[in-house]
């Protein structure tokens, strides 16, 4: 299935009710950020300090859950995989890898081989190859 | 005033401690008794956006399908009536209250539902040869698969949501990784079903066809074929289903008709099958063991156990280890250079296991689409 371009909208928006939060976590963390300058002209360092560091967490903390979020969206859309047939020549053992196409099925007899006009080709294997590295853990 | 209500609550200082002291505050309390209620919103939260994924599997799936069937079996009129009907198809097995006989009994409704869903498949596209017709079912069995868990998921979601049950809510969200899973294998199965491609779980029969390729090759019952070669100085009989189209036979019948027609003299049986990977386990990693290595709904296992313990004869497993999304998508790599590593480990059990001059029977079990022999 091509999700890649086919996918709706409404399978990879982004929560409203996680961008609400995470929208009303950011001007909260901007309004600390805004008393912590008040305290500090206020000459009320302790406050500012507080202050400066909640609003630095509360924006960081929102900023992760935001991108978090975007990601685990754009997971959604996977990418067809390549297929490959591998064709070989039995006789001479020529080897071909090219792209499947449709009607390919593994042992399917195709034109005669290059090398050895008398013997035919065959499909020997049809597969995909995953490129990305699958997580590894220390187990 | 602020102050003065600030101060009532305990909390002392400037205005900017107090108001942060009643958030707190404010905080725990809204927790304590709205903590259950914001857990369940959360969850419900991911339990819809499953279900808008699921939705559009679903959508997609039933789009392919009528596709393929356009394609491939060029109708003369519109399948999506028919492909909707068969989407909603449903087996209802035997009543097991008095479970002797059971395995007849299900063995005969699922060769009802086989028959059927092939007949429907023909009506559906009548220009279709027989593989074809495997291929097309096998894309609309897993058109369905998708159907029916979007319905499951979604039920348990709106009658969650209806008695805002916490804890209903909460079984679906700690299993929908799982159901996602399946789910999204089922999506990536279709593609391959509909082009014919091989899939994870003809690990088996692609072994099975190249023990027995260019090899003479004769049908036997049901929807199998067998090739007798020779195999490290013994007699090998090698079965799989008939392919290239999406089918796995019925390996459990055709063990049965080998062994009768050999009257019982075989050294052993060896099954070659793909085998559910634990997590942490490599795809295509080949394992070996004693037993029937088969799945489905147990008719063909239960076949080849009877047969084999009426005859004695030992049986031997070997499989190619993967997960369900591997076995029901195109095959992986991987999985595809594992048939040497079987042949090999088959070569071993032959040698250690039977003699010189016996006859042996080899069979390569799961979905043969894309392989013929």
């Amino acid at each position: 299935m091509n999700t890649e371009s086919n996918a709706s909208a409404t399978t990879n928006r982004i929560s409203t009710f996680v961008v609400m939060i995470v929208v009303a976590v950011m001007v909260l963390s901007l309004v600390a950020f805004g008393l912590a300058a008040w305290a500090y002209m206020a000459d009320n360092m302790t406050s500012a300090i507080f202050l400066t560091i909640t609003g630095v967490i509360a924006l960081t903390l929102s900023a992760y859950v935001l991108l978090q979020t975007r990601r685990t969206a754009v997971a959604t859309k996977t990418a067809p995989a390549k297929v490959m047939t591998t064709v070989e020549c039995k006789k001479c053992g020529t080897k071909n890898v090219r792209d499947f196409q449709r009607g390919d099925y593994v042992y399917k007899e195709l034109e005669a081989c290059q090398k050895c006009p008398e013997d035919k080709m065959i499909i020997t294997a049809i597969y995909k190859e995953i490129k990305e590295k699958e997580k590894t853990y220390n187990f | 005033m602020l102050l003065t209500l600030t101060n009532q609550f305990g909390a002392t200082g400037d205005v900017i401690s107090q108001i942060l002291s009643i958030v707190y505050i404010l905080f725990f309390v809204v927790f304590i008794f709205y903590g259950q209620r914001i857990q369940m919103y959360a969850a419900i939260r991911e339990v819809e956006g499953s279900l808008y994924k699921l939705r559009f599997m679903r959508d997609e799936a039933r789009k392919t399908a009528i596709q393929a069937i356009k394609d491939i079996g060029k109708p003369k009129d519109d399948p999506s009536p028919r492909v909707d009907r068969y989407l909603d198809y449903f087996t209802i097995s035997p009543q097991g209250m008095d479970p002797a006989g059971i395995v007849n009994k299900l063995d005969h409704i699922l060769d009802v539902r086989d028959t059927r869903m092939k007949e429907e498949v023909k009506l559906m596209a009548p220009g279709t040869d027989e593989a074809q017709v495997f291929n097309l079912e096998n894309t609309l069995e897993a058109a369905m698969a998708l159907n029916f868990i979007y319905k499951v998921v979604r039920h348990y979601y709106i009658q969650g949501k209806k008695t805002l049950s916490f804890y209903v809510m909460l079984q679906l969200q700690m299993i929908l990784p799982m159901v996602m899973k399946e789910a999204e294998a089922y999506a990536n199965a279709l593609k391959a079903f509909a082009d014919g491609q091989p899939i994870g779980d003809g690990a088996g029969p692609l072994v099975a066809a190249k023990l027995m390729h260019g090899h003479e090759v004769r049908e036997v019952p049901k929807d199998c074929v067998a090739a007798t070669i020779p195999f490290e100085g013994r007699t090998a009989i090698v079965l799989k289903a008939k392919g290239p189209g999406g089918n796995v036979g019925k390996p459990g019948d055709a063990v049965r008709t080998l062994i009768e027609e050999n009257e019982g003299k075989i050294a052993s049986v060896i099954m070659i099958d793909a085998g559910l990977k634990l997590e942490g386990e490599p795809v295509g990693e080949v394992a070996e063991g004693v037993g029937a290595a088969i799945g489905g709904p147990g008719v063909d296992q239960y076949r080849i156990e009877e047969e084999i313990a009426k005859y004695h004869i030992p049986i031997y497993a070997v499989i190619v280890k993967e997960d369900i999304g591997d076995a029901v998508s195109i095959m992986r790599k991987e999985i595809a250079d594992s048939a040497d590593k079987v042949i090999e480990r088959v070569k071993n059990v032959v040698l250690e296991r039977t003699k010189e001059g016996d006859k042996i029977i080899i069979v390569g079990v799961g979905n043969t689409i894309g392989i013929a022999q």
